[in-house]
């Protein structure tokens, strides 16, 4: 099972946890998998048109998906999703 | 009876090569090595252009910071020609450097035939003492001490990153420090922001961190902003700069920077914090992704929490801020690999530390055209800013 890396803004939507696993062959699976178990994260991942939302990176191990196959890409049991919001926080 | 220093000289001289001045002229334009092993007080008085200083007292230890490769063309010269024979003697024998050669008559003869001279710019005594750590350093020395005393950086905020960076940037030398901020010392900031202090708690932040500065380093000057950086001022602040380092906590105002700094090819060191962890990346023109290719829309306001609501560990920034200005320095030098096109991951809980690769993104709304296609109008904007400012606020 893939390992995936949920950011400081997301751990309160999977329960406070750092980091979860979940089963799939693709990015897709994955994410969708992690949506099903933790429907709160649903709207914060994915766009309407079931998509990734714009504003949320996804990295397989450390490349971008979409310079990859996007949800399309293939995830083997080793590998590592790193979940990459936007962070602004620091002058004050 | 044991042989004169003059006819051990002659020894020496007769074992290894010399190379008149005129030639030295040509080799340095064909890829040697040219190594000055004066004193520092006699290479400050001007030196062959393009050479590096070693001085015959540091020989074994320093001359692999000026020739790291055993087997490259080195040409040694002094004053007269005769400490750098027997610095060459050195080389060869107990260094082990292959082509080694020593300039027959020193800088002297050189400078009779009417040859280029460096001059380097002096460093007062006091200088050469506060800098001494650096000057050691072959990836520093003087020319990039030099270059810390002439570089401009900008600072946006002097709250938790921009503090320590601040500090360690004066420490460092950097000649001027810009400090932008329109806030006033209070007790909460005082766990981290370390350029501040007790009794200046209600005093304005920029001035409180020019005390520091100027009592930490009074080779850097201070230019002070008691504003807050928005779409009215920017392009009146950065232009000068050579470097920004940005601790913004705002998305509308990262993005406004952005938009500036790729427009005026100024490279940003940019870092964000939030609970325990930190991010931090090089946004260099050009030359690299800007932030709009990492990010090309920001959150909705509630997954783009600050962190005076959601809390900071106060050492984060601590950590965070000093990457950042380890970055500075690095880009000011030229030394090393710059966190361009990558992001490091900081999650200080576990101790750990892990990258991404950020690309460049050929359609960025930005960086994809050229500087003077971007307009005023243009700077900081993203398709629902109204609607991101209305529910950020």
């Amino acid at each position: 099972m893939a390992t995936i890396r949920i950011p400081p803004v997301l751990r309160p939507s999977v329960g406070g946890e750092k980091e979860l696993t979940a089963d799939g062959g693709s990015v897709g699976e994955i994410l969708r998998s992690v949506a099903t178990t933790h429907p709160e994260t649903e709207s914060q991942l994915f766009a309407a048109d079931g998509g990734l939302n714009r504003y949320v990176n996804v990295y397989l191990n450390d490349e971008d998906v979409r310079v990859l196959d996007g949800l399309d890409t293939s995830v083997g049991a080793s590998d590592t999703l790193v979940i990459l919001p936007a962070m602004a926080g620091g002058a004050n | 009876m044991s042989p004169s220093g003059a006819e051990v000289l002659r020894q020496i001289k007769s074992r290894i090569d010399e190379v008149d001045p005129a030639v030295v002229r040509e080799q340095v334009t064909n890829g040697a090595v040219v190594v000055d092993v004066r004193e520092a007080e006699e290479w400050s008085t001007g030196h062959i252009p393009g050479a590096k200083h070693v001085p015959k007292s540091y020989l074994e230890s320093r001359i692999e910071g000026a020739a790291p490769d055993r087997s490259q063309h080195v040409i040694l010269y002094c004053q007269s020609g005769n400490r750098s024979a027997w610095a060459a003697r050195t080389l060869i024998d107990d260094l082990g450097y292959e082509f080694v050669e020593s300039m027959t008559g020193g800088i002297t003869l050189w400078k009779d035939r009417g040859y280029d001279v460096e001059q380097p710019r002096a460093m007062t005594a006091e200088q050469r003492e506060r800098y001494s750590r650096h000057l050691l350093l072959p990836e520093v020395g003087v020319d990039g001490q030099q270059k810390l005393l002439d570089a401009k950086v900008l600072l946006l905020g002097a709250g938790g990153l921009g503090s320590p960076a601040a500090l360690y940037l004066a420490a460092a030398g950097v000649g001027t420090l810009g400090i932008v901020d329109d806030d006033e010392v209070d007790l909460s900031n005082l766990q981290r922001q370390v350029i501040h202090s007790s009794e200046r708690i209600g005093m304005p932040k920029v001035d409180s961190a020019e005390q520091t500065i100027t009592a930490l380093n009074p080779d850097v000057s201070v230019n002070k902003y008691p504003v807050r950086i928005g779409p009215d001022n920017i392009m009146d602040i950065l232009p000068g700069y050579d470097i920004v380092v940005d601790g913004l906590d705002n998305f509308p105002t990262r993005y406004l920077l952005n938009d500036a700094s790729v427009r005026l090819k100024i490279p940003v060191v940019s870092a964000a914090i939030l609970g325990f962890e930190g991010q931090l990346s090089v946004f260099k023109p050009y030359d690299g992704p800007c932030y709009r290719c990492l990010f090309p829309v920001p959150p909705p306001a509630e997954l783009a929490p600050s962190c005076g609501a959601n809390g900071v560990l106060g050492v984060l920034p601590g950590t965070m801020g000093l990457l950042q200005a380890t970055e500075v320095i690095k880009l000011i030098l030229g030394e090393g690999e710059p966190l361009v096109g990558r992001l490091l991951m900081y999650d200080a809980l576990a101790a750990r530390v892990s990258e991404v690769k950020v690309r460049r993104d050929p359609e960025c709304p930005i960086c994809s055209r050229e500087p003077e296609e971007i307009s005023d109008e243009e700077l900081g904007v993203f398709p629902d800013y109204e609607a991101f400012c209305a529910g950020a606020h």
